[in-house]
């Protein structure tokens, strides 16, 4: 059976340790990984756009020597013809050894994956999963906190559509001395079932809040999200709820000095464009551990393919 | 009120009161040409109130849809006019195309030959999520 990851918790705790260690000695040896993926080809399925993932997995196959086929969008793609996920996934077996796939509708990479005779990555399907962005989300913690432990981590913004969110927060769900405390407008709260299932099953204490600058000295970690306009069906409902939260340096007055801010990207205003050059904020080295992660991802997967 | 034994065929009893109707429809009893009766409310010693559903054919039924509906059930298999087995039914852990996802996101939502495919996620609350999109079931 080929192993493919198409949610983070396909991975244990111990296969994340081993993913987040391979990844650090990418940055600090990456020569000794050029030609790690020699002759292997990473195909990049992307049925909707996508800047950061789609771009990053190509990257991450480069550094690795590796070479990479594929669309950007479903309309230079025989889906635009009618052809089924499973029919794609089986076609494009033939002409690569590992797929990376983005497709709007929830459940597509596991058809794929139902299919396909190489490992596929899950890069995102529609609002549901992206575990290379929660890998990607991991490795930024622990390079910059040192460990994955002990830390309060804060939510800020659209916490009800944001996959990123429920994804970190059942990642960090098992994890020792995690707290969360989840900032949004009452409309984009957290799902009482991620509540449920995650935070009060496995008695991760929370705190919810609709007050920003109530909880921001307590948290080692503010992961901030975008409004994101694709999710509502109601256009007026975005309207009045994408400027809920704008992260600008009067609010960090009372943050700690080795707060770690955190963003999946892309923003549109979320977080002033002031923030940028604040040692505070991490986004864009979250953009470049992406790549990072993904290169340490697509070796794993391709080693235990090999190895059949 | 009187309903007459079946020669060859199954009694679906110990059916809790209110679930015969449900079963019957999914189990697609509606458009099936088979005599069937649908028995709501019957005294039961063990119960109280029970619904029982007689097919008067022997025909296979998806015990799958029985274990979702009320794993209480027990479905008895009959032959010239004697009990032959009785099975008790079991929570199924997966239910393949007994209910759709109705979630508009789901990619079954789009690509009409996949198999519309429940998992058991909770069994204390009898949960079951799409596998593709992780949406509850919604009965």
């Amino acid at each position: 059976m080929i192993r493919s990851i198409l949610d983070v918790l396909d991975l244990s705790v111990e296969e994340i340790e081993d993913l987040i260690n391979l990844a650090c000695d990418i940055i600090e040896h990456p020569a000794n990984y050029a030609e790690a993926c020699h002759g292997k080809t990473l195909a990049t399925l992307f049925f909707e756009p996508s800047t950061r993932t789609r771009l990053s997995f190509e990257a991450a196959m480069y550094g690795l020597g590796g070479n990479v086929l594929g669309f950007s969008e479903a309309q230079s793609s025989s889906a635009a013809k009618g052809e089924s996920v499973a029919d794609t996934a089986r076609t494009v077996s033939c002409y690569s050894d590992i797929i990376a796939m983005r497709h709007p509708k929830e459940g597509a990479p596991r058809v794929a994956a139902a299919h396909a005779t190489v490992p596929v990555i899950n890069a995102g399907d529609g609002g549901h999963n992206h575990p290379t962005q929660t890998l990607t989300d991991l490795l930024t913690i622990y390079r910059e906190k040192g460990a994955i432990e002990n830390l309060t981590v804060g939510f800020c913004g659209d916490l009800k559509f944001g996959r990123t969110v429920h994804s970190l927060i059942n990642a960090l769900s098992r994890y020792t001395g995690i707290k969360i405390v989840l900032i949004s407008p009452m409309e984009l709260k957290l799902p009482s079932y991620v509540k449920k299932d995650v935070l009060k099953d496995k008695g991760i204490p929370y705190v919810q809040t609709t007050d920003f600058e109530s909880v921001i000295p307590d948290l080692d970690i503010l992961y901030m999200t975008r409004v994101q306009r694709e999710r509502f069906f109601n256009e007026e409902d975005y309207l009045r709820l994408k400027d809920s939260y704008i992260l600008d340096p009067k609010k960090l007055t009372n943050a700690k000095k080795d707060l770690c801010i955190m963003h999946p990207l892309p923003r549109v205003n979320e977080i002033s464009t002031q923030i940028d050059s604040d040692p505070r904020a991490c986004y864009f080295k979250q953009v470049l551990n992406g790549k990072f992660i993904r290169m340490a991802l697509i070796l794993r997967l391709l080693e235990e393919a090999a190895k059949g | 009120m009187r309903i007459d034994s079946i020669q060859n065929g199954i009694v679906i009893d110990h059916i809790s009161a209110g679930h015969g109707m449900e079963l019957y429809e999914l189990l697609g009893l509606r458009n099936a040409d088979l005599p069937v009766a649908m028995i709501m409310n019957v005294v039961s010693k063990r119960m109280g109130r029970k619904d029982i559903i007689k097919i008067d054919a022997d025909i296979p039924v998806n015990l799958d849809v029985i274990g979702y509906v009320d794993p209480k059930a027990t479905v008895n298999y009959i032959k010239d006019g004697e009990l032959v087995k009785k099975v008790n039914i079991q929570i199924p852990k997966m239910l393949t195309n007994v209910l759709r996802c109705k979630n508009p996101r789901c990619i079954t939502s789009v690509e009409q030959e996949l198999d519309h495919v429940f998992k058991l996620t909770d069994e204390k609350n009898k949960v079951y999520r799409c596998i593709y999109c992780e949406a509850k079931a919604g009965k």
